[in-house]
C-alpha cells in the first residue's frame, strides 16, 4: 500500500467493500449528528483522501486511550485507524524501537510539515524542566513544542491529554498540565474521556478528513456534537430519577430493577459525554448500564472532586476543623455577650437601688 | 476550580461554619440573659405547660383577629409548608442532610417536588405584594425583612431553573443554586430568617409569664 494512495484505493485494496464504507459512512455521519445526506458528501471525501499522516505521542497516560482505539467497534473503524490513516509514529504500536523508531517520526514530520494530524495522549510533565518523562533523552514538553509547529491540528485524546487528569490531581508532584497549556497557537481538540469513547476518537478524525477542520467545540476544547450532553439528561435511569427511585446499595432491590444511581455517587448530571449515546463495546452497554455510578471522567480535575460515592448534592469538606472552631467562636462569643449583659444589668441595678432608698 | 466545585467545597462549608457561628452566638446570647425576677404571686403554677400551649396555640390565629390576618396567615403557611416540602422533601436534599447529620427519610417524586417549589413561589410573590401595598406591614417593614425575602426565593428561583436547565449550562444553574442557598445559610442567625429557632423562646417565654399569671395563652 503506497503512502500516496486515497483512503478509497487503500480500502479496495484491503478488500473493504464499497458497501461496508458506505456503512462506516452513514454510521459516522450519524454519530456526528449530520443529515443523513451527509453520508454520501463524507464517501466522497474520504474516497478522495490522501493518507493524512498521523504523528500519536504518548506521555503520561495508562495506555488506556490505546486500549479504546483498538477496541473501536467495527473493523472498518479500525482498518480507517491503522490503515487508511498514515499512523508513522505511535509507541504503543509501532514495530520501530529506538532511533528507528525517532528517525521515523522525525522524516514523518519534515515529509509532511505543516499538514500531519497530532495526536497526544496523556499529560505533559513541566516540573523541574519536564524530567520526570523523556523519550529518547528528550523531554515530553521539548517533543510536543517541536511536533506541534509542523502539525495542522491537535487532538488530546483522553482526559489526561486534555485536562491533565489523573497526573495533574492533587498534589500534582510532576507538574503535568494538558497539550492546551503547551500548544497555543493551533487548533487543539480535547476528546476527553478516561478513556475516551472509541467512536468519539475516529468521529473526530473522520470530520477532520471530511471537512478539513476540526469540529464545533464546547468551552473546554470538546466537540460539542458529542460533549453537547449530560450523560444524565441521554440516560435510560433518567425517569426513575424524576420519579424519585433510587439505588441505595449496589445490590438492593432498587439497583436489581435499575433504578437511579444518584444516591450512589453518579456524576452523570455535570458530566458530558457520549457514553449514553454511543455506548461501549459495539453499542453493548456504559458504566451506568452495567451498575455503577458515572465517575465524570471527562471533566476536568475529576478525580479531585471528592468520592466518587458521594452524592453530587453533598459537599466537599476539607475535614471538621473549620465548623469545630466556627462553633466553639460562636458559643465563646454567646457566652461572652451574654456575662457582659449580665454585669451592664447588675451594675444598673447597684445604681438603681440607692436611688429607690432616698425619700 | 470551578463554580460548582467552590459552590460544593470552601463556599459550602464557610456558609455552615458562619450560619453555626452565628446561631450558637445568638441563642446562647439569649439563653443565658439574666432573667427578670416577677415577685407577684403566682397566680397558677404552670409556667411549663403555659409555654407548651403558647407554642402551639400560637401557630392559629385567634378568633378575634381571624378576620384580618387569615390571607396573610394562609399565604404564610403556603409557603412554609411548601418550603418544607421542597427542602425535606427532595432526595437530592435529604442526601446533603443525611451527610451532615447521619439521618435520612424517604424522598418524594420529582413532580411533587416542583409543583411545590412553583405553589410556594407564588406564595412567595404574594406575601411581598402584600408588604408592598399593606399600610401597616408597609411602615414595619425594613431591609432586613426585604433581604430576608429575597435570599428565601433566590434558592427556589435558581432550583426552579437548575431543575429546567434554564438560562445556562447545568453545573453553573446547580452552582448558582447551590451559592444561593448558602447565602441564606450565612444571612440566618443574623437576620430575621433566625425566627425559624427564635419562635420557640419567643412564644415560650410568653407562654411562662402568661402560665404564672393564670393568663389564657
Amino acid at each position: 500500500m503506497s503512502k500516496d494512495d486515497s483512503l478509497g484505493e487503500s480500502l479496495r485494496k484491503q478488500g473493504i467493500s464499497r458497501r461496508a464504507f458506505m456503512k462506516f459512512c452513514a454510521a459516522t455521519a450519524s454519530v456526528l449528528a449530520l443529515p443523513p445526506g451527509m453520508a454520501t458528501v463524507m464517501a466522497a471525501a474520504l474516497s478522495r483522501a490522501r493518507r493524512p499522516s498521523v504523528i500519536y505521542l504518548s506521555y503520561q497516560e495508562c495506555t488506556g486511550c490505546g486500549e479504546s482505539l483498538t477496541r473501536s467497534f467495527s473493523p472498518t473503524l479500525e482498518s480507517l485507524i491503522f490503515n487508511a490513516m498514515s499512523l508513522d509514529y505511535y509507541e504503543t504500536l509501532q514495530a520501530a524501537a529506538g532511533t528507528a523508531a525517532e528517525a521515523a517520526r522525525k522524516t514523518a514530520m519534515k515529509e509532511n510539515w505543516g499538514k500531519y494530524l497530532l495526536v497526544v495522549d496523556g499529560a505533559v510533565p513541566v516540573g523541574n524542566d519536564g524530567v520526570y518523562c523523556t523519550i529518547a533523552g528528550e523531554s515530553a514538553v521539548d517533543i510536543l513544542t517541536e511536533a506541534a509547529k509542523g502539525a495542522a491540528a491537535v487532538v488530546s485524546v483522553g482526559t489526561c491529554a486534555a485536562f491533565g487528569g489523573i497526573p495533574h490531581a492533587n498534589p500534582n508532584p510532576t507538574g503535568a498540565v494538558a497539550v492546551s497549556q503547551i500548544v497555543r497557537d493551533k487548533p487543539v481538540v480535547n476528546v476527553s474521556g478516561c478513556p475516551p469513547v472509541p467512536e468519539v476518537i475516529t468521529g473526530v478524525l473522520a470530520h477532520y478528513l471530511t471537512f478539513g477542520s476540526i469540529p464545533e467545540l464546547d468551552h473546554l476544547g470538546r466537540p460539542k456534537v458529542f460533549f453537547g450532553e449530560t450523560i444524565h439528561d441521554r440516560c435510560y435511569r433518567r425517569p426513575f430519577y424524576d420519579q424519585g427511585k433510587f439505588a441505595k446499595t449496589f445490590d438492593d432491590e432498587g439497583a436489581r430493577n435499575g433504578w437511579c444511581l444518584y444516591e450512589l455517587g453518579c456524576k452523570g448530571p455535570v458530566t458530558y459525554n457520549a457514553c449514553a449515546t454511543v455506548k461501549w463495546n459495539q453499542g453493548t452497554s456504559y458504566p451506568i448500564e452495567s451498575g455503577h455510578g458515572c465517575l465524570g471522567c471527562s471533566e476536568p480535575d475529576f478525580w479531585d472532586k471528592g468520592s466518587f460515592y458521594q452524592a453530587l448534592s453533598t459537599g466537599t469538606w476539607s475535614g471538621a476543623t473549620v465548623l469545630g472552631v466556627a462553633a466553639v467562636a460562636g458559643a465563646a462569643i454567646g457566652v461572652g455577650a451574654a456575662v457582659v449583659s449580665r454585669r451592664r444589668q447588675a451594675h444598673l441595678d447597684n445604681e438603681k437601688q440607692p436611688k429607690e432608698k432616698q425619700p | 476550580m470551578n463554580l460548582l466545585d467552590f459552590a460544593r467545597g470552601p463556599a459550602l462549608e464557610w456558609s455552615f461554619a458562619i450560619f453555626l457561628f452565628g446561631v450558637l452566638w445568638r441563642l446562647l446570647g439569649i439563653l443565658l440573659l439574666r432573667r427578670v425576677h416577677d415577685y407577684s404571686e403566682p397566680r397558677a403554677h404552670r409556667a411549663a405547660l403555659g409555654a407548651l400551649q403558647a407554642i402551639v396555640r400560637r401557630t392559629w390565629p385567634r378568633k378575634e383577629f381571624r378576620a384580618r390576618t387569615t390571607y396573610g396567615l394562609a399565604i404564610s403557611y403556603v409557603f412554609h409548608v411548601g418550603l418544607a416540602i421542597v427542602v425535606f422533601g427532595f432526595v437530592p436534599h435529604i442526601l446533603l442532610i443525611r451527610s451532615l447529620l447521619g439521618v435520612s427519610w424517604p424522598g418524594l417524586p420529582g413532580a411533587v417536588i416542583y409543583f411545590s417549589a412553583v405553589v410556594t413561589l407564588a406564595a412567595l410573590v404574594m406575601a411581598l405584594i402584600r408588604r408592598l401595598t399593606h399600610p401597616v406591614l408597609k411602615l414595619l417593614s425594613n431591609f432586613d425583612d426585604y433581604f430576608s425575602w429575597a435570599v428565601t426565593i433566590a434558592p427556589l428561583v435558581t432550583g426552579l431553573l437548575a431543575v429546567a436547565h434554564y438560562g445556562g449550562r447545568y453545573e453553573n444553574l446547580l452552582a448558582v443554586h447551590i451559592l444561593s442557598v448558602e447565602l441564606l445559610f450565612i444571612w440566618f442567625p443574623f437576620g430575621k430568617l433566625m425566627h425559624a429557632v427564635l419562635f420557640v423562646l419567643a412564644r415560650g417565654q410568653t407562654g411562662v409569664v402568661y402560665g404564672r399569671r393564670g393568663a389564657s395563652t
